[in-house]
């Protein structure tokens, strides 16, 4: 379980990125956080990552506070960040040195195998699609087997079709060991497609709006009802953070609603 | 009829080797008549000339016609003179090039890792890279004496300061996101140094070496010229002083063939370790 605890950070400038975060995601769960740009999304995900220090809060992973980068943790950028250097193969094997090299060869080769890259293994990023490097990115972020796996809108550059085939091997992935995953994205569709629970944000300073369970079987049918209408209830919350920072949250109201009708 | 289908199969197999990668035999055709087209002018130059002297239009004393140097440097190739001037210039390039290299990297990594050192050494070293390069020539001389130790000194002076120049800058650009990967996988200061920022730096390290080693040749020169008795500087000096254009011209050619070869050479040598780049040099 990862929990967040009072989690605020304010840049060395006096800019109050995030402001009393409180947040837990169980085991296995999809969390997606959504809002407009300067909601401190990814200024959240780099704090769980160990990149940034907190200013104020907790940062807990079964019980056990983050303070750094952790073994558990994985992160995949916005940006593939693939070593040009290094094989497509040896940038999955990245953070796999202190494995023997037969046990890191077959982990590698599953990977690929998953995102479905086996024949590209000794070429250069350089010689990947857009689509094809992010995979690798994704795929070097679970060949560690973490507990948690950090999003930071990793689909945001790349066009629709791309994206739904991403989706897929995201969640083929994930399906394997199951790890906790908070999703960054401003794509409702892909927050709808991806996560268990939407949780929307507020900028200035970042903070929490909102969270709506998002309880669609999977896989999800993107042309069902259901999707749709979930769809529409991000939306609408995502409209009300954006234009009424003063609004009461939509699950409050909801609240009130349900109280009027009985 | 038949041109018309020549042509148009011609075409079609056009497309498909546009559609499949260029293999490397294709690669090499494209690359020779390039070669060719460098060879054009020099060669067209050195042909008018060559007929102008001999057809008496031009008197050829002081700039004598390619043949003339040709066989100078023939003549010189076969008394073994020189082989002798090459290989004592080589020498003094190899040793000041090693020492000055060696520094620069030393130096260069240092103050680009650490904003300490940088503090502590980069004013100073900056302040001495603006004094020319030749004006220690009378103090090396004091110092080291008129033989070979401050020649040496003089042109590793001289590979120093690209080479630390390049290295420290190097350093400095690495990308913060690379970077950011190896905290990720919580690398250590020495990891990270080995596994992201030394093959991060490399493509400009090369570049680097390959400038201090042209300043090399350009500080040999200068440092033949002030008191040597064998190398191609003083080939230079000696062809000034008894008239002999010729010898001069050959000395130059020969410095010319020389500077080449040795940047080719390190080119080589590294290209396996900046294999990766992703740039457009191999398609220009």
């Amino acid at each position: 379980m990862l929990q967040l605890e009072h989690l605020s950070k304010t840049y060395a400038d006096g800019t109050r990125a995030l402001s009393d975060i409180n947040l837990s995601v169980r085991e296995g769960e999809i969390v997606s956080l959504i809002g407009g740009s300067g909601c401190g999304k990814t200024t959240l995900l780099r704090l769980v990552a160990g990149l940034d220090q907190t200013s104020a809060g907790a940062i807990r992973l079964d019980g056990e506070a983050l303070s750094g980068p952790h073994p558990s943790v994985g992160i995949v950028f916005q940006e593939p960040r693939l070593l040009p250097w290094l094989t497509v193969s040896q940038n999955i094997a990245f953070g796999l040195a202190h494995l023997s090299p037969a046990g890191r060869k077959s982990r590698v080769r599953h990977a690929l195998e998953k995102i479905g890259l086996s024949e590209h293994a000794e070429r250069w990023p350089r010689d990947l699609s857009g689509g094809q490097q992010q995979r690798v990115a994704i795929a070097r972020a679970f060949v560690t087997n973490p507990k948690v796996l950090l999003l930071d809108e990793p689909f945001s550059a790349l066009d629709a079709f791309t994206r739904a085939s991403l989706h897929e091997h995201l969640l083929g992935l994930w399906e394997e060991t199951r790890p906790t995953v908070v999703l960054v994205t401003h794509d409702v569709q892909e927050a709808v497609t991806l996560a268990d629970r939407a949780v929307v944000m507020q900028p200035k300073p970042g903070r929490i709006f909102d969270e709506l369970p998002l309880t669609l079987a999977r896989p999800r049918d993107k042309t069902g009802l259901a999707f749709e209408s979930s769809v529409r209830r991000v939306l609408t919350a995502l409209d009300h953070s954006l234009n009424t920072p003063q609004q009461q949250p939509q699950r409050e109201r909801d609240r009130q609603a349900a109280a009027l009708w009985w | 009829m038949s041109g018309q289908a020549t042509s148009h199969a011609w075409s079609s197999q056009q497309g498909a080797a546009a559609l499949a990668a260029p293999s490397p035999a294709e690669k090499r055709r494209a690359f020779d008549w390039r070669i060719l087209l460098g060879f054009l002018l020099p060669v067209a130059v050195a042909l008018l000339w060559e007929a102008a002297v001999r057809f008496g239009l031009a008197q050829g004393r002081l700039v004598p016609p390619p043949s003339r140097i040709a066989a100078t440097l023939w003549a010189l190739a076969e008394t073994g003179e020189l082989w002798t001037h090459v290989g004592v210039t080589l020498w003094r390039i190899a040793s000041g090039f090693v020492l000055g290299a060696a520094a620069g990297i030393v130096l260069g990594a240092l103050s680009g890792a650490s904003s300490t050192v940088r503090r502590l050494l980069d004013p100073t070293l900056q302040a001495l890279r603006a004094i020319p390069s030749i004006a220690w020539v009378p103090l090396f001389i004091l110092w080291l004496g008129i033989f070979e130790a401050s020649k040496v000194a003089l042109i590793a002076v001289g590979v120093f300061f690209p080479v630390y120049l390049g290295i420290a800058g190097a350093i400095l650009s690495v990308d913060r996101k690379l970077v950011e990967v190896g905290h990720v996988f919580r690398l250590s200061r020495i990891q990270l140094a080995r596994r992201i920022l030394l093959p991060a730096v490399l493509p400009e390290a090369v570049i680097a070496l390959r400038s201090g080693l042209g300043l090399g040749f350009m500080f040999v020169v200068a440092a033949e010229f002030m008191g040597a008795s064998e190398g191609l500087g003083y080939l230079l000096v000696d062809g000034q002083q008894m008239g002999k254009p010729d010898q001069i011209l050959a000395a130059i050619i020969a410095f010319a063939l020389l500077g080449k070869i040795a940047d080719s050479l390190l080119v080589g040598l590294t290209k396996p370790l900046v294999r990766w780049q992703d740039t457009v040099r191999e398609r220009l």
